[in-house]
């Protein structure tokens, strides 16, 4: 099935589990990260560069930047195989799909090498 | 019946239950324009796969229905979409802050610009919507509140509770 070349895991019933996981990963590191600074609300650079360089919290940023990156691709599929097609668009419908798809790929990627390098980057 | 995969262009799927992806602002009400859809039909069959669903698929959003359900739906992929560029600002905004002393200076300096701060409330405002329209739908895949009538009780919570959470955030950046 070719119109499936693009989605994440192949599989319908792989990229519901890879959206419902990186959901729950990302609820948690939001309520985490909303949390602190709630508590938190004379933050300092120090402690804040010290709750990002603790082992636990850069591992727990990495989960939470990969699941961001899983959990936004399934959704820009989602959404851009939805609306940019050629049942909308006409015949270009397919090719504006695929450049917005790469546009959107670079994009997620960009994020992924960042957030990388912000967080282990020291 | 439609369990599976293949009827329906493996879309993020339920294991036990077809069109686990939020669709309803799509399947919600077919359109008062039936010539239009008969032919989006054909097309849409056409193009995408040789095992026909029999299942009418209308995905013109400017002929269809809102119901609560369908307008919690379009939200939430709009508030998608919408986080999915913000997180451009966001990561900007923690390198910025974790780079130095000065630069944690400048980033609490940006967000207490008026441009940049209203950018931010927005960016939490459709955070903390996308969030409980999120728990709604893990909320349905462990069987609660699938029914129509708890779907739009909770359909309505969602835009009420995020509303609050918009306010409140509001109040804390400005």
């Amino acid at each position: 099935m070719v119109t499936n070349a693009t989605s994440l895991g192949r599989s319908g019933l792989f990229d519901w589990l890879i959206q419902r996981v990186s959901a729950l990963v990302l609820l948690a590191y939001t309520v985490c990260i909303l949390g602190s600074l709630l508590l938190a609300p004379e933050l300092d650079h120090a402690s804040w560069r010290a709750q990002f360089d603790s082992p636990v919290m850069q591992i727990f940023s990495l989960i939470a930047l990969l699941s961001l990156c899983a959990h936004a691709w399934v959704g820009v599929w989602t959404v851009t195989t939805d609306y940019l097609n050629e049942a909308h668009l006409g015949r270009a419908g397919t090719l504006i799909r695929l450049l917005t798809q790469a546009a959107c790929a670079l994009l997620t990627l960009v994020y992924l090498l960042w957030g990388v390098r912000i967080i282990w980057g020291g | 019946m439609f369990a599976d995969s293949r009827t329906y262009l493996r879309r993020p799927q339920h294991p036990l239950r077809p069109a686990a992806t939020d669709r309803s602002h799509i399947t919600a009400r077919l359109s008062r324009k039936p010539a239009a859809n008969i032919l989006s039909l054909a097309q849409e069959s056409g193009q995408r796969s040789k095992v026909k669903t029999g299942r009418p698929t209308n995905l013109n959003l400017f002929s269809i229905k809102w119901p609560v359900t369908a307008l919690v739906s379009i939200t939430h992929r709009i508030s998608g979409i919408l986080l999915f560029l913000a997180t451009a600002l966001l990561l900007y905004l923690l390198d910025l802050s974790l780079a130095s002393e000065d630069g944690f200076r400048r980033a609490g300096e940006l967000l207490s610009a008026p441009a940049a701060s209203f950018i931010v409330w927005l960016t939490v405002a459709a955070l903390l919507y996308h969030l409980i329209a999120g728990c709604r739908h893990l909320l349905m895949d462990i069987g609660v509140g699938e029914s129509w009538r708890a779907g739009r009780s909770t359909a309505a919570a969602v835009f009420v509770l995020s509303a609050i959470g918009a306010i409140l955030a509001g109040l804390w950046i400005w």
